[in-house]
């Protein structure tokens, strides 16, 4: 047996779990999917006290879609928002392809990814881009914590120890955006060295209504580009108006180094895909006019 | 708690344990039901060696507790086999060369099983005889051995 022993609950209700996170405090994990979770405790990289164990809870495996805000519960596996998203969002069908393994989906959850918070992950990079929020219920009541105010280090939230997030929202691009999704890893499956993610908008002119941009694995959390965000909005874009944005956003990048690529690498890289994500982004909604 | 009582289905077959419950899926399957077919390799999900069907549908058995079994339908590869012969994707396998050492061939197996969703079913019903018949849809599935030119696509 690999990891350190533990207290095991799974309670059967949303308030037993958080009377469960309340009593235990920071010496209890959160057991989802546990595609994460286990071969850190595995590798005994946590060691957590008290394991509470969600899947019994009711209500939280929903998939709901109204006025452009699709919302996920903390129980919906990667492959259950895949299967949501064949046929109705090639972005979510491209961005969840690139999460892992098929069989690593059937059990990894989609909130569990995100609040996780790996900074090379793609669903957080993919909230961040469309502005979504984590909700989450604690013993004080509910709180709703914008994706841009969410993530504080590497594996680390602005969730506290008695919160469990119950489900995240995310806004859907708006008729007539485009969307880019782009990453480089060494094979696929793997987290990235670098990715991004763009939803372009355009407006009745031909302007730029609405442009987001995200990366993940070029810092310490998800980073929006918002460089190129403020370069591309008002204005009607042209190849050489997106290049320059791409540049703008990277060059505002801190990338880390480590044993997988350096931190110049990195911002190449990202100034790259920054700039293959939104000219996907421009072309598929319309290109340059 | 350190312990639990679970009960789950095994190829077919019901068993109630108590388990440690720190110990994986994968483990238990090896240690307590000595179903030692289901193999383990990285232990950290990357692998694939330890891939079973839950409910059926392709899980890493390495990065799942036991008692999360509770109540659920586990197919290993021990159950794919009929009494009188080998799977279809077996029998490609072996046909066809499709493997090198071995060791992740019974996570390759269990996954190429659930391509097609009625094997999958009969496997997860412990139904090795229904599995053996059904249809599968071989373009799903190319698989890529390194390094030994005389291997072929087994499936």
């Amino acid at each position: 047996m690999k990891p350190a022993p533990f207290d095991y609950v799974a309670p059967a209700t949303l308030d037993d779990a958080i009377g469960a996170l309340a009593t235990a405090g920071d010496a209890a994990k959160i057991l989802a999917g546990g595609q994460s979770l286990i071969p850190m405790l595995a590798l005994r990289l946590a060691r957590p006290a008290v394991l509470v164990d969600i899947n019994r809870l009711r209500g939280l495996d929903g998939i709901r879609e109204a006025s452009g805000i699709l919302e996920v519960g903390a129980l919906v596996r990667q492959g259950g928002l895949e299967r949501w998203a064949a046929g109705r969002s090639p972005l979510f069908t491209e961005v969840l392809h690139a999460v892992a393994h098929p069989p690593i989906r059937n059990r990894g959850t989609v909130v569990g990814n995100i609040v996780h918070a790996d900074p090379a992950s793609e669903l957080p990079a993919l909230l961040l881009c469309l502005e979504g929020v984590v909700i989450a219920r604690g013993p004080r009541g509910e709180r709703m914590i914008p994706a841009d105010r969410f993530y504080r280090a590497p594996l680390t939230t602005a969730l506290d120890g008695q919160e469990l997030a119950t489900a995240v929202r995310f806004t859907l691009p708006a008729a007539g955006s485009g969307w880019g999704f782009a990453e480089v890893s060494r094979r696929h499956g793997d987290f990235a060295l670098v990715g991004a993610v763009a939803v372009l908008t355009r407006a009745a002119d031909g302007t730029m209504a609405r442009a987001r941009l995200a990366f993940f694995g070029a810092g310490g959390t998800p980073v929006r580009g918002t460089a190129a965000e403020r370069a591309l909005e008002g204005r009607a874009p042209t190849p050489a108006l997106i290049a320059e944005a791409a540049r703008a956003a990277a060059a505002a990048l801190s990338p880390d180094g480590d044993i997988h690529a350096t931190a110049a690498y990195r911002r190449r890289v990202a100034a790259t895909l920054a700039e293959r994500t939104l000219t996907a982004a421009l072309d598929r909604c319309g290109g340059a006019q | 708690m350190n312990k639990a009582a679970i009960r789950v289905t095994v190829n077919g077959q019901e068993h109630e344990r108590t388990v440690e419950v720190r110990s994986t899926l994968a483990d238990f399957l090896r240690e307590d039901l000595d179903l030692t077919g289901t193999h383990v390799g990285c232990e950290h999900g990357v692998c694939g060696a330890c891939t079973v069907l839950l409910d059926g549908e392709p899980v890493r058995s390495c990065l799942m507790l036991a008692v999360q079994a509770d109540g659920h339908r586990i197919a290993t590869i021990e159950g794919v086999a009929p009494a009188d012969g080998l799977h279809p994707i077996q029998e490609a396998f072996w046909a066809k060369h499709g493997l090198q050492c071995g060791y992740c061939t019974p996570g390759i197996i269990m996954s190429a099983c659930a391509f097609s969703p009625r094997s999958a079913r009969a496997v997860a019903r412990g139904d090795s005889r229904d599995a053996r018949r059904a249809p599968l849809p071989l373009h799903r599935l190319s698989l890529h051995r390194r390094g030994h030119r005389g291997g072929r696509p087994g499936a």
